[in-house]
Formats: C-alpha cells, sequence, structure tokens
C-alpha cells in the first residue's frame, strides 16, 4: 500500500470530472437495474438471510468443508494446492503454468489473482498475462489499475476506450480511427477478435473461482461475456486460484447463490454463462486442472467472531454501486483490488490495520452497503471495530496519546462525565467564540475543524443552552417560566 | 404521560431551539415533560470513531439518568440509533449482564421524536402553522437504523399552510458522518453538493429533517452558499403555531 491517505487520493480523485460522470452514470444505472430485480423476488429477504445463514455454517465448519473439497477434486482428476499466503500462490501458479512450456496464459476475470499479484510475477518468469474480460482486459490494455470489482473499468467511458484500442492492440493491422467508432457493439467485437487468436493458441488457462462445491469437488464462475466459457473449454490446462472462504457445502447451495449474485451484481435475472466443472473428463474441456486454495490472511479473519463475516463476501459489488463515498471517489482511491465498502473492511484486515488505517475512516456509516448487500454482512459495524482497533494500536504509542483526535476524545469523555463540565464548556465557548463569530455564524474555525468551514458555515453558540433555558424556566417568575406557549421565539429564527 | 427529555449535548449546546420546541409540543398535547440536568451525552461520537470505552462510560450515565422515566424522547434520530442499536452490544462486549439486563428493560421506553409521536402517542396532527414551502431530508438513521418511514411525512402533512415537496435520492446519505465531515472534508463536500443540488430543485425555502447533525451539515453549505434555503428541525416546525392561537388547549387531531 502506498504511503498516501485515502483522504489523499480522493482529494485528487474528486477533480477527475471524466471518471465522476463516467462512475456516476454507471453506478447509477446499475443500482436501479439491481434494486429492480431485487425488488421483483417476493422472497428476496429470505434468499438473503439463506445466503447468510450458509455462509456462517460455511465457515464454522470452513476446514471440515475444504478436506472434503480437496478429496473430491482429487477423485474427480484434479490436483489441489495449499498457498499459505500471496508468495506462495505465485509460485505455485507460474511453476505449474511454466511445466507446461507456454509463454502465455489466458485468464478469466480473477479478483484473488490480482490480490496475490500474478500478472507481474507471470511476467517475470517469462509468460504473458493475458486478461479475457472485456473490462480487465481495458484495464490491461492501459496498463491501468481495476476500480470496481465487477467492472474494473467503470473509470472509463467508451470514447476513452476506443482511443485505447487504436492506440493498443497492436497487431490488429486494420485499426484506425477512421475505421473504428466508439459504438459499443463495435468496440466489442473488437475486443473479440482481439481475443480470438489469443484464445484459440494458448494451452494455459487461469481463473478465479466464485464459488466451490466441498460435497462434488466442483467449482463455479460466473460471467456475462463468454469468454470464461472460451477459457474453460479450449486450453489443455486450467488453474484456478480460490480464497479458501469461497467454498460452499452442497450442490443444492448453489440454488441460493445463483438468484442472489446475478440478481445484486449485474442486476440480471440469471447470467449469461454460468460454468461448472468437476475434475477433468477425457476429450471434454482442459486435461489437467489444479486447485489452489489461498489463505492469506483469511484464517485470521475468520478468527475474529464479529469481523469473520467479511468472508461472507461473494463479489457483487453492489455495496459499491450504492455506496455515496465511491460513487464520488471512484475506485482508485481505496489504493486495492477490493474497492468500496467492501474494500474498505477487506483491505484493513488483509494488510493489517496500520498499513491501511485511513480505509475504515472512509465512511459515513449512512449503511447503504449493509442494506443492498446480498448476504447481509454489517460493514458499519466491522468499519467501527476496525477504527477501534487502530485507535487502540495507536494508544499503545505515547505520541499516539497526544495525537489531536485521541485529546479531543479525551477531552470529550471528560467532559461528558459531569454535566456542569459540559455547562462550564458551553459557558466558555460562547466567550471564546466572540472572535470568530459574525451574526449567528462562524465562517473560519482553527486547526482541524477548518476542515468544516473551508466549505460550511458553522452555527455560533446561543446565548442561551437548553439547560440553562431549562433551568430558568424551573425558577418561578422568571422569563419563559410559564408553559404551554404558542408561537414561541424558536419556531420562527433559522437554525442554520 | 411524564416524558423525560434526553436533549442531546449536540442539541443542548447549538440548537436550544429544538429542545424548546419538543417542550413546546409535548405539552401542548397534554404531557409533562421532565428534564434531568445531569444528562450530558449518548456516546455516538466516541463510539463511531472508534473510542469504545469512552463510549460505554457514557453508555451507564444514561441508564442511570433516564432507566426511572415512564418513556424518554430524544429529538435527533442518530442518538436514538446509538442507544437502541449499539448501546447493547457495547454491554454485551463489555460482558457486563446488568448493564445488559437494564438496557432490556429501558431500551422499549425510548422514542425518537416523530416515532414518539406517531407510534406511541397515535398523533400526526399537532395543531402548527408553518406556512412555507418546505422539504424532508430523511436522516440515514431514520431510514435505515430506526425505520421511521413515513412517519415524519405524515406529521408535516397535517400542518397548516405547509407546502410539502418531495426530496429526489432521499435515501442518500448528505455526508454528514461525524467525524468523517472534517477527516474526509472534500468527499463530505462532494456529497453535500449533490444534497444541495437536490434540495435546491425542490424550490424548497425550508429543507428539514429530524436530526440536527445532517442539517448543520446541509444548512452551513446552504448559508455559506448564499443559497436563500434555510434548514430547520422538524420539532420547531411542529412546535410553530398561527399567531394568536390557542395552542396550549387547542390540538386539533
Amino acid at each position: 500500500m502506498s504511503e498516501t491517505t485515502f483522504p489523499e487520493r480522493a482529494h485528487q480523485a474528486l477533480h477527475d470530472t471524466q471518471m465522476r460522470r463516467n462512475v456516476k452514470k454507471a453506478t447509477t444505472t446499475i443500482r436501479e437495474r439491481t434494486a429492480r430485480m431485487a425488488g421483483e423476488l417476493p422472497d428476496w429477504e429470505a434468499l438473503r438471510d439463506a445466503g447468510s445463514a450458509l455462509k456462517a455454517h460455511t465457515m464454522a465448519y470452513l476446514d471440515e468443508y475444504l478436506l472434503e473439497l480437496e478429496e473430491r477434486v482429487q477423485a474427480a482428476g484434479g490436483q489441489v494446492h495449499w498457498a499459505r499466503d500471496a508468495e506462495e500462490a505465485r509460485r505455485i501458479v507460474v511453476g505449474l503454468t511454466r511445466e507446461h512450456e507456454t509463454d502465455r496464459a489466458i485468464k478469466i476475470k480473477s479478483m484473488t489473482t490480482d490480490e496475490v499479484e500474478l500478472n507481474p510475477a507471470l511476467s517475470e518468469a517469462g509468460i504473458e498475462p493475458v486478461e479475457t474480460d472485456l473490462a480487465d482486459m481495458i484495464v490491461q490494455l492501459g496498463g491501468d489499475r481495476p476500480s470496481h470489482i465487477l467492472v474494473p473499468a467503470i473509470h472509463r467511458n467508451r470514447a476513452e476506450i476506443r482511443e485505447l484500442f487504436v492506440r493498443e492492440m497492436r497487431d490488429m493491422k486494420d485499426l484506425s480511427f477512421e475505421t473504428l467508432s466508439d459504438d459499443p457493439p463495435e468496440l466489442t467485437a473488437t475486443a473479440r477478435r482481439y481475443l480470438r487468436s489469443r484464445f484459440l493458441d494458448t494451452r494455459v488457462a487461469i481463473s478465479g473461482a466464485n464459488f466451490a462445491v466441498a460435497e462434488t469437488g466442483s467449482v463455479s464462475v460466473v460471467e456475462s461475456e463468454g469468454n470464461g466459457r472460451m477459457c474453460l473449454t479450449v486450453p489443455d490446462v486450467m488453474i484456478s486460484l480460490m480464497g479458501i472462504e469461497k467454498l460452499i457445502p452442497r450442490w443444492q447451495d448453489l440454488e441460493v447463490f445463483l438468484q442472489l449474485l446475478p440478481r445484486a451484481s449485474t442486476g440480471e435475472r440469471m447470467n449469461p454463462y454460468t460454468s461448472l466443472w468437476t475434475g477433468v473428463h477425457e476429450g471434454d474441456g482442459p486435461q489437467t486442472f489444479h486447485l489452489v486454495l489461498l489463505d492469506n490472511g483469511r484464517s485470521r479473519i475468520l478468527a475474529d467472531e464479529q469481523k469473520r463475516q467479511t468472508l461472507h463476501c461473494i463479489r457483487c459489488s453492489r455495496c459499491l454501486n450504492v455506496c455515496p463515498v465511491y460513487e464520488r471517489t471512484g475506485g482508485h482511491a481505496y489504493d486495492s483490488m477490493y474497492q468500496g465498502p467492501i474494500g474498505a473492511i477487506l483491505t484493513p484486515q488483509l494488510r493489517g490495520v496500520e498499513q491501511a488505517g485511513t480505509l475504515a475512516e472512509a465512511s459515513t456509516l449512512c449503511g447503504a452497503c449493509q442494506e443492498a448487500c446480498p448476504v447481509k454482512i454489517d460493514i458499519p459495524s466491522i468499519l467501527v471495530q476496525l477504527r477501534g482497533e487502530k485507535v487502540a494500536q495507536q494508544r499503545r504509542r505515547p505520541a499516539g496519546r497526544l495525537a489531536p483526535e485521541s485529546l479531543a476524545m479525551q477531552t470529550a469523555r471528560w467532559m461528558f462525565e459531569r454535566s456542569e463540565r459540559l455547562h462550564g464548556l458551553q459557558r466558555l465557548a460562547r466567550q471564546g467564540q466572540k472572535l470568530i463569530a459574525r451574526e449567528g455564524r462562524i465562517d473560519r474555525l482553527p486547526g482541524a475543524l477548518g476542515g468544516w468551514t473551508r466549505t460550511r458555515d458553522m452555527p455560533a453558540l446561543p446565548e442561551q443552552s437548553f439547560r440553562e433555558w431549562w433551568a430558568a424556566r424551573q425558577q418561578p417568575g422568571q422569563a419563559g417560566a410559564q408553559r404551554g406557549r404558542g408561537n414561541h421565539g424558536g419556531s420562527d429564527d433559522s437554525t442554520g | 404521560m411524564r416524558v423525560a427529555l434526553f436533549i442531546t449535548c449536540f442539541n443542548d449546546t447549538l440548537f436550544p431551539d429544538t429542545g424548546r420546541a419538543v417542550v413546546t409540543v409535548l405539552e401542548r398535547l397534554g404531557h409533562e415533560v421532565d428534564f434531568p440536568m445531569a444528562q450530558t451525552c449518548c456516546g455516538q461520537m466516541h463510539h463511531n470513531s472508534g473510542y469504545r470505552d469512552e463510549a460505554l462510560g457514557l453508555v451507564r450515565r444514561f441508564v442511570e439518568q433516564f432507566e426511572s422515566a415512564e418513556v424518554v424522547v430524544i429529538p435527533s434520530t442518530s442518538c436514538t440509533a446509538m442507544v437502541r442499536q449499539h448501546y447493547p452490544r457495547l454491554a454485551r462486549e463489555a460482558g457486563d449482564e446488568s448493564l445488559v439486563a437494564r438496557l432490556e428493560a429501558l431500551l422499549p421506553r425510548v422514542y425518537e421524536f416523530a416515532e414518539f409521536l406517531t407510534g406511541r402517542l397515535g398523533v400526526t396532527d399537532v395543531g402548527a402553522y408553518y406556512p412555507h414551502r418546505v422539504t424532508y431530508h430523511a436522516s440515514c438513521t431514520s431510514l435505515r437504523a430506526l425505520g421511521l418511514g413515513e412517519a415524519p411525512r405524515r406529521l408535516l402533512e397535517n400542518v397548516a399552510g405547509l407546502e410539502f415537496v418531495e426530496l429526489p435520492r432521499i435515501e442518500e446519505c448528505c455526508g454528514f458522518g461525524g467525524t468523517f465531515a472534517i477527516k474526509n472534508a472534500d468527499v463530505s463536500t462532494a456529497m453535500l453538493s449533490d444534497k444541495m443540488a437536490a434540495i435546491l430543485a425542490t424550490g424548497a425555502e425550508v429543507c428539514t429533517a429530524g436530526d440536527n447533525s445532517c442539517l448543520m451539515h446541509i444548512g452551513g453549505g446552504l448559508s455559506r452558499q448564499q443559497t436563500g434555503v434555510r434548514t430547520v428541525h422538524l420539532a420547531e416546525i411542529l412546535a410553530s403555531t398561527e399567531p394568536g392561537s390557542q395552542a396550549a388547549g387547542g390540538v386539533r387531531s
């Protein structure tokens, strides 16, 4: 992770007007579509509960189910590998690819291979990784970074993609600004032609996995474009890298997730391509199948009872699409494969709270993510817990205890311990504000509070706090003592 | 009914008019209001910022102050959500079984202001008069944590003279988020810009809500931009009556 903080990266991103329009347009469209698709199912809430319960059960017995999966995959002719961390995963996958003496591997869209930074490792080993998912391909061609879990190139519009194709698809001799328009079907057809030759002459395919069924040893990839299906049928060798949490116990459990996932992610009743494969079958598809099971911090997340639900995520990306922060900053501000609300809780857990501390603060806790999540992950509570862990860490250092926020929080605690102190400080602040308040407003606050007044006025403290008014009212004969007045002063005055 | 008012530190300090308005409305409806003077803060800021131990102290304080009350009314959706949603968990995580039990006994008697009027009292017309064009911002806690639904709107619709206009994209957060507004001031402002645009598009003169923290943020932006639109807490609209009317006993229902 870079040295910059979320607020710094967001500050930059907010000025990228093209990105902001692209992301807003795309998320608004997907948001409406997913809401419609979820809304039309009478048992949507029951499905969410079922999805959540299935995941909770799976996590509770993950060790047993993983062994069952290993056994079934092996029985069906596949090979299973265990990767403790990203480094080990890279070594396994690069090694397996090398065995087949190829200088190229085609890839199905996979978050997990991004997480372990597989592509640079393949390139270093002399193997060219070719992303075949349209959006991933756009990101790869542009030397760009993914900015969305489902739509990695969501920050690009079709005009930008046209320019990129003409510039970067060098082996497509007939491609020029004269021959290619920014019409989406035309762009897609061009991508298809570009990819077709690669599909046909590459021997090794690498994928992630949406689900793996323990009882059958089947692995599943769910997609829209069909490039995954190409990777699953043409090459001789299939290598799938899967996070250990992607497991589900039974075949029947797919019933729940194959309804939840497309409706929550692309806003479709059913996704165009659902591929399921079990080991190898002679004369049909890849003849060698490797399943690499990745931990990379997941078992540590599993150990925490509250944060464990982070592993329930089925990577639908709906939380990104409904998040008001994501909609404005886009994905790059999160500086991770996993962006948006799920990224804000997953990245700090994968990398350590210290490295990714500002991510947990990249939320207003508005709750839109939790409300939208198809498996009901309580993202706001986990954000709060992560903030708490950061505070605890900070407190272990003397300098951390003296940090401005920590001091402010201690002062507030001291003040709220006794109402007399609160009252005293109210009076003190009322005196102090005379230097900066004008006409009931403060337009410039000192220090960190200046972040507020850079764009917003602050109301000045009124002459009388509520408790002072109340105390005066309790005194017989004092102003305001009579009860039940009608048109009282407050209702006609502006409060802000 | 004898109503204990939890004013919240924020309203106490910055928006006393909201508290006075709550007292006015409740007394107009024939209830007695009590204000336990030792009350301070619900602990929301500490909790949301990760200062759990500090928040826990304030949970205990709230319980001590209010557990003998017949009912507790809070004119803030986010503070009510803090009490209802997070207090039990904080108590459980602290392993304080007695606090858990005391909360279980107390929480069913704790209401957000609009919720108390429509849900507990069954009143939607409080005899208010407010001749202004008004739009309503549903705070995130009102929508999601408390599920207040149509309650605030029904109260507004029954205010004489009030012209109600729906706010587009009402489910979207205004960008306040407590310390978020300062730590992520730029993103907070970007969200505020869109919220202000939505409010201005309604042509309303007043934007109301059940939470002064959202309103301080929205109102601060509207004021800075000289938009000519102001923010007013729902309670203040409901407290407002026709000049010269016999409001004290004159509740229309």
